[in-house]
């Protein structure tokens, strides 16, 4: 609904204002006069009016022609209007190169995942101050330096598409740790993009690693604790998400694809097999590692080295990755020394794990790992 | 809305001195072609960063110094005056302009509307 406000307002802030009093109207509305037969048309007209109403008072028409044309009787729009969705458009705009990277993410967190200020903060480790100070400077950008709120012209997308995949599967994986909305969001925007750019294999590829992580929420969490992989039950599984995901990534492939979303949707389809290709998985994060050189992939590589057998092998991987302060390191280390037997060093490990761990289900399946050596 | 695109390079010239006569004049011929391009309402080249002159006032006395205001390696040496719809209107325009891919910069910046 903030999309469609942003599109028609023109501004983030007056969108976000709006829609809160809209909100507000509502809920003291509705329980008297009956919930109207499209809620959603009523807020958005609701609080497109507000808006208006709050321009004529601050004299910055001139800024706002487009909303001139705004007919006065709010009830005839109500029935009829059926107004597009402009998710699209918000996050190219929050992705524009002219605003600072963190400056992106930032905003895009806010504006499509609707995290406050306060949960941002905390995924970015930064103050709240600092975290605010950021989102109103992003905002007043926009609006001073004349940034345009649409989807690029096609000269210019490709080059914008970077930015915008790795914003919307960050707002995924902020919604993978049990914040469902937040990754129903990032798949609708993954689904959008393939509409908008459906021969991309990485935009394809991306839609498809969203669909194959999210098809097991049901099954990753446990009495508050987390469930591995090996250990779900896969009755509760989405197949149908498992199905479209795999489907996408074939399509991906079939163009070409061969980036890092295209590795990592393929690694995430072949671990849903039983028993998983652990050498084909191993081999595509070696791939993956050559193109991201990221310390976490080689650490997920050694995961895999060591499900395939070779678990000495692997041990020596995980020393030689630089992720001191990563508990899933710690972890990953505690787990193959059980299976060495060096249970000292294993408890050890997992000591070190969840210290290092960010959630109450890390701490305490960690725990549980740690308490299973001693029996 | 209303943007001034500043040009900013090297004065040493090495890299627009490297190049052949007839690829320096398709260079001038660069510069004058975008300040001929629809919504570029303004524009010139500054002379050298060594004719200028800096001046402040303190306790109502000017004081005046020879030299650009900033010393850098990167100085103002032109610039120009766009109307544009919007920012990447202003940003494709600026990409177009020599000095940004001889080793220079150019600072897109909003006018104050008034």
């Amino acid at each position: 609904m903030l999309a469609t406000l942003v599109g028609l307002l023109g501004d983030i802030d007056r969108a976000e204002e709006a829609a809160q009093s809209a909100f507000a109207r509502a809920a003291e509305r509705w329980p008297r006069e009956g919930t109207p037969a499209n809620p959603r048309a009523w807020l958005i007209a609701t609080a497109r009016n507000l808006a208006i109403d709050r321009i004529r008072r601050d004299r910055t028409l001139a800024a706002k022609t487009r909303l001139l044309e705004v007919p006065e009787n709010v009830d005839d729009e109500i029935a009829e209007t059926a107004f597009p969705d402009e998710r699209l458009e918000l996050i190219f705009t929050c992705c524009h190169p002219a605003l600072a990277t963190e400056a992106q993410v930032a905003l895009a967190l806010r504006t499509l995942g609707g995290l406050t200020t306060a949960e941002i903060a905390r995924a970015f480790l930064v103050p709240e101050p600092t975290m605010a100070k950021r989102l109103v400077r992003a905002k007043q950008k926009i609006k001073a330096a004349g940034i345009p709120f649409r989807v690029p012209p096609d000269h210019l997308l490709p080059d914008r598409l970077s930015t915008v995949l790795a914003v919307i599967y960050l707002i995924f994986n902020e919604g993978y740790g049990g914040r469902n909305e937040l990754a129903a969001e990032a798949i609708l925007l993954g689904r959008a993009m393939v509409e908008l750019m459906p021969d991309e294999p990485e935009v394809r590829c991306l839609l498809a690693l969203m669909l194959l992580h999210d098809a097991r929420r049901e099954a990753r969490f446990a009495d508050g604790t987390l469930v591995l992989l090996g250990d779900q039950d896969r009755s509760l599984w989405d197949a149908g998400q498992i199905a479209a995901g795999r489907a996408a990534l074939d399509r991906g492939l079939a163009l070409g694809g061969r980036g890092p979303y295209a590795l990592q949707a393929a690694i995430a389809s072949l671990h849903l097999e039983e028993p998983p290709d652990w050498p084909q998985i191993a081999a595509l994060y070696g791939e993956l590692g050559r193109l991201t050189g990221s310390p976490v992939v080689e650490l997920n590589r050694a995961v895999a080295v060591a499900e395939a057998g070779e678990v000495e092998a692997a041990l020596a991987l995980l020393d030689a990755v630089e992720l001191e302060d990563y508990h899933h390191l710690h972890a990953a280390r505690a787990e193959l020394l059980r299976r060495l037997d060096r249970v000292e060093e294993s408890g050890a490990a997992y000591e070190r794990a969840r210290a290092l761990a960010h959630s109450d289900a890390d701490r305490a399946f960690l725990q549980r790992r740690r308490d299973e050596l001693e029996s | 809305m209303q943007y001034m695109l500043l040009i900013y390079s090297n004065e040493s010239m090495t890299e627009f001195d490297k190049l052949s006569e007839d690829e320096q004049k398709g260079i001038l011929g660069e510069y004058y072609a975008i300040s001929e391009t629809p919504g570029v309402t303004g524009g010139n080249q500054l002379e050298p960063s060594t004719t200028a002159t800096t001046v402040r006032v303190q306790d109502g006395q000017a004081l005046t110094t020879d030299g650009p205001f900033a010393t850098t390696k990167e100085v103002l040496g032109g610039y120009y005056l766009l109307e544009a719809d919007d920012l990447d209107t202003a940003l494709e325009i600026a990409a177009r302009i020599p000095a940004a891919r001889l080793g220079g910069a150019i600072e897109v910046r909003p006018v104050v509307a008034r």
